[in-house]
């Protein structure tokens, strides 16, 4: 820059803005910006400063948390009367369909026994709680205050007591990122409860609703069915409940139905949430290691965990003979 | 020298306490409604104190914000190194203009902000917001006035400068 600073005119401000220096620093925003796009650095970056970002995150939950210390502190007699007489109803409910449940459960487990498949009904989950921060991006993301310490792994299945809510996307020591499945740019694999049609839910652009943008003409859906997790693509587990249909209109090309589904999970109110351990049982598409191998039905036992890479251990290997 | 050292204390808290009030969130309904608390303060002192605020500290308390946002590196680096110049560049013309003129001007500069976010976003695959994304300048705009004269009014309380 070729002008000196000057601090006795202020009426010629600007020099202290310089255009080159503005330059400068966009096109190094740009690099940055870029370069995070590519690279993902700002994740690492940010695990690096874990220790800065957590407590941060903790300190600007707390009015979220205190609002909500605050509710229960002063609501009413009543209100919590009511409200922990349909808490018990529900208990009673809930029990009554366990009992009905665990006879089923049994023979279930049997006949699963008998066809020797390792479904299991058992949910491995681990409670966390969501710390009130707005993450900005139009808010589609959850923090969760619990992380890497405590056994949580990218893409691991979040739901709540009434469905999925999304996948856990980055993870720092004490706190997770969690991408919910109303994001625009998630993308999870339904199935329709009543007649079994498998299709893919979207995540709409106002946030909070589902779209199934490519449904075929003749597909049988109507306003009020359940979508339920398929298990395609091995990310979430099947069974779960999605959403529920309440629009369904032709779409604008003429060629496709276009479905809107309300998430069953309460996306904006759930203030605790399950992290689901167990990923779900590869259904559908065949494992991608597995043809590659050597075959393992035709050669000889023996031969084909001899040729078969050491990385992986063989399938035959830990079979009885 | 203990009285610098106070207002020097003073600036930093207010944009640390800009960057907080960001993370903050607010219930469903008023989300929309949350002014960018960072601009806003960066503007208030790139107008009251010329020789704090450059391109440089508007680019650090961005890239502090991108960092506690987690959505892309270097985007509120980019919006508020913008936002800071042009503040700066007519820093003698917007202290003088009355009260409402000024909040126009804040206006003004918040929907520029927007639009460049806007930019960023697009060019990074996002989607178009809905509508109620446009409203947050306005409450900006509207903020401005008490946020000016609060921080003006405790500064001089505090007699730092």
């Amino acid at each position: 820059m070729a002008r000196a600073r000057d601090e006795s005119s202020p009426l010629f401000a600007g020099n202290a803005a310089g255009t080159l220096r503005l330059i400068i620093y966009l096109a190094l925003a740009m690099v940055l910006m870029v370069l995070d796009q590519r690279n993902g650095w700002l994740w690492r970056l940010r695990s690096a400063a874990s220790a800065v970002v957590e407590p941060v995150y903790r300190l600007a939950g707390l009015p979220a948390a205190s609002v909500r210390t605050l509710s229960v502190a002063f609501a009413d007699r009543q209100h919590l009367t009511s409200d922990n007489q349909r808490l018990r109803e529900d208990l009673l409910l809930a029990n009554a369909k366990l009992n009905r449940m665990a006879a089923v459960a049994a023979q279930n487990q049997h006949l699963k026994e008998l066809l020797d498949t390792q479904h299991s009904l058992g949910l491995n989950v681990q409670l966390a709680r969501v710390i009130g921060v707005d993450l900005g991006a139009y808010r589609y993301r959850l923090t969760l205050n619990m992380g890497s310490r405590d056994g949580v792994r990218a893409g691991q299945p979040v739901i709540d007591a009434h469905g999925v809510m999304g996948q856990v996307i980055e993870v720092l020591p004490h706190t997770a990122v969690v991408m919910l499945i109303t994001d625009p740019s998630h993308a999870i694999p339904v199935t329709i409860a009543r007649t079994g049609l498998r299709t893919v839910a979207y995540g709409s652009r106002d946030g909070d609703e589902l779209s199934l943008p490519n449904l075929p003409l003749a597909a049988d859906i109507r306003v009020g069915d359940n979508l339920l997790t398929s298990g395609i693509g091995g990310r979430f587990p099947p069974g779960f409940p999605v959403g529920r249909i309440d629009n369904v209109a032709p779409a604008a090309t003429g060629m496709f139905q276009v479905a809107l589904a309300r998430p069953a999970a309460e996306i904006d109110r759930s203030t605790d949430v399950l992290l689901l351990h167990d990923q779900a049982e590869p259904e559908g598409p065949p494992a991608p290691a597995s043809p590659a191998g050597p075959s393992t039905s035709s050669g000889p036992a023996a031969a084909a965990s001899l040729v078969s890479p050491p990385g992986k251990p063989s399938i035959d290997s830990g079979a009885p003979r | 020298m203990n009285r610098q050292r106070l207002s020097q204390w003073w600036f930093v808290g207010t944009l640390v306490a800009a960057l907080l009030s960001m993370l903050v969130p607010l219930p469903g309904v008023l989300e929309p409604f949350k002014p960018y608390w960072p601009a806003l303060v960066l503007l208030y002192w790139s107008l009251e104190a010329e020789d704090r605020v450059n391109l440089g500290l508007a680019f650090g308390v961005g890239l502090c914000a991108d960092l506690l946002n987690g959505v892309l590196l270097g985007e509120q680096a980019l919006r508020l190194c913008a936002l800071v110049f042009i503040a700066l560049r007519f820093r003698s013309r917007l202290r003088f203009f009355p009260m409402w003129q000024q909040a126009l001007a804040v206006l003004a500069l918040l929907l520029n902000d927007r639009i460049l976010l806007l930019i960023v976003r697009m060019l990074a695959g996002a989607s178009l917001p809905p509508a109620s994304w446009w409203i947050s300048p306005f409450v900006g705009a509207a903020l401005w006035p008490f946020l000016f004269l609060l921080l003006d009014d405790l500064r001089a309380r505090l007699r730092i400068q």
